[in-house]
């Protein structure tokens, strides 16, 4: 099957050559060699990430922005300089626009706490949609409980898209923010961000993105997209785990209050009164991860250097492979059938647990998920108990999407 | 047979089984052979929490035994529900609290099987000790 797939783009990523970038990659699982398609869970990391960290801490390990002397100063400056990438990465006016935080959750945590404390009160809402992660989800049922507000749902139709004819209706009944993926995690849905920004516009209302299934897979320009709050982590690209951005328009940033209070979030403390800090550190409270940032930094590095529209267009030509040698098993079913999606594939087949799928797949070194992917509502609108899901990324390769193929036949011999 | 000799047989049976086709072909079909449960006690109280498939878990306590039915929506769970209910059940609160399962890591599903399933099942051998616990305790005070 591997002849079928013909890459036209000039622009052709070398995906054998690429593999060599990730050692983790020629792992062996059960005896195996590891299929890893759970990247919508966490990426794997190129050796330039883990050099970039490992070299900082050998060489300049240091607090940032407190000391004088010339380690501190070389670590400021790896860690300033990654933020500039970052801003660089999604297009944004300032590199002060950039919060570092510990993921897309805490980002999401981070606006709901502090928009609620200073714009939402009893009878607003907040309007999400009905395919969120449940990170995008949670913050807001508990800021809206907290100030008397409620929490309203975009609906989903039965292909795992947005159902937006209500919408206008829906944003003049006292929506506060909007907060919507770009990317389902559990369906793989491309969203139609600009029509639900641009909707919410009208009414004044500002729009907080969830990218965090997005930024790895295709070019996001939060000035095109005119997008107030954006969040992401970097582990989903290709990035170090346990940080994370929040973008914020300048003027928002500014016009909220700080989220946790400490060091470097300060200009002045006295027991009567504190002043806060400039943009990005009145968010940054503590000492932050510096070693993530900076592979965070090394990750969109490694990424320019593939180029974005060539990663975009292996992973989807890989999409299409591997939808057209799925839809050919008997049984199969995709959750989510949306044309326009990004690096997941969600499915079931015939009347298998999803469970019994997985734990087969992993004994043959195949590396999926399953369950209900931290989205239990979409579970409950299609009546499953969750399904199994596997993820791409630029480094997967058709050979690799046979095996899958392969392993699921072998289970439904298994399991017949 | 004692809840050691039960142990001892399961891993006999499992020592002709040579690679992890065979094991998983023989736990689906003890799954498959698992006695059926009353519907009426497929209900939310008896489902086993720590389990990421559903296993629901009745005990019937008469005569001094305490006798399992169990079902699992997930067909390997409930081969592995089958195990572990032919080992413990028709045995008495005591020997069930104080029996020490050593055929799960002689037979190698601890190392086999995924971690989230590890936890399933021992939250099931948790789930079966607490109510022997419980049976025992109220039978101390009849």
């Amino acid at each position: 099957m591997h002849d079928s797939v013909t890459i036209k783009d000039s622009n052709v990523l070398d995906v054998e050559k690429v593999r060599k970038d990730f050692p983790i990659l020629s792992t062996l699982v059960f005896g195996h060699p590891l299929v890893y398609l759970d990247n919508a869970a966490t990426t794997q990391k190129p050796e330039a990430v883990l050099n970039a960290m490992d070299e900082y801490y050998h060489t300049i390990n240091s607090n940032v922005h407190r000391g004088v002397h010339h380690l501190s100063q070389l670590a400021t400056d790896a860690y300033e300089l990654a933020r500039k990438k970052i801003a660089e990465y999604i297009g944004a006016r300032h590199a002060h626009e950039i919060i570092y935080t510990r993921g897309t959750t805490e980002s999401i945590n981070m606006v709901a706490a502090i928009f609620a404390k200073r714009y939402l009160k009893a009878g607003d809402s907040v309007l999400v949609s009905g395919m969120e992660h449940h990170s995008n989800i949670v913050p807001w049922q508990m800021a809206c409980e907290e100030r008397g507000a409620t929490v309203k749902v975009i609906p989903i139709d039965g292909n795992g898209e947005l159902v937006l004819d209500g919408l206008d209706k829906l944003l003049s009944e006292g929506v506060k923010l909007v907060s919507v993926n770009y990317v389902s995690n559990a369906l793989g849905t491309i969203n139609p961000v600009r029509d639900i920004i641009r909707a919410a516009h009208r009414h004044g209302i500002p729009v907080l993105l969830d990218a965090a299934q997005a930024v790895q897979h295709m070019e996001v320009d939060v000035q095109e997209l005119d997008v107030d709050f954006l969040a992401f982590s970097s582990h989903k690209i290709y990035g170090p785990t346990g940080f994370g951005v929040l973008y914020g328009k300048e003027k928002w940033l500014n016009e909220l209050p700080p989220y946790q209070g400490g060091g470097e979030m300060i200009k002045t403390v006295t027991f009567e009164k504190t002043t806060y800090n400039d943009l990005p550190y009145k968010f940054e409270a503590g000492t932050p991860d510096i070693a993530g940032a900076i592979g965070l930094g090394a990750a969109l590095d490694y990424i320019q250097t593939l180029g974005l529209p060539a990663i975009r267009q292996a992973e989807h030509n890989l999409m299409a492979y591997a939808l057209d040698a799925l839809h050919e098993i008997e049984g199969l079913r995709m959750i989510g059938s949306s044309v326009n999606r990004a690096g997941v594939l969600s499915f079931l087949v015939g009347d298998i647990h999803p469970f019994d799928l997985g734990e087969i797949l992993d004994k043959q070194g195949i590396a999926v998920r399953t369950g209900h992917h931290c989205a239990q509502p979409i579970m409950d609108l299609y009546c499953i108990p969750g399904t199994v899901r596997a993820s791409l990324a630029f480094y997967n390769t058709p050979a690799e999407i046979d095996r899958l193929t392969a392993g699921i036949r072998k289970a439904m011999k298994l399991l017949k | 047979m004692t809840i050691k000799e039960q142990q001892d047989e399961i891993i006999g049976d499992f020592e002709f089984l040579g690679n992890w086709d065979d094991k998983y072909e023989y736990i689906i079909q003890l799954g498959k052979e698992l006695a059926p449960m009353d519907p009426k006690y497929k209900i939310d109280e008896n489902l086993i929490r720590g389990c990421q498939s559903r296993v629901w878990m009745h005990p019937d306590y008469k005569d001094g035994s305490i006798t399992f039915t169990a079902d699992s929506d997930a067909v390997i769970t409930k081969g592995l529900v089958s195990l572990v209910i032919n080992v413990l059940s028709g045995h008495t609160p005591k020997e069930i609290i104080d029996a020490d399962l050593y055929f799960i890591d002689a037979i190698g599903l601890s190392s086999h099987l995924s971690p989230t399933r590890s936890n399933g099942l021992l939250s099931m051998v948790k789930q079966i000790k607490l109510y022997a616990l419980a049976f025992q305790a109220k039978s101390l005070q009849s």
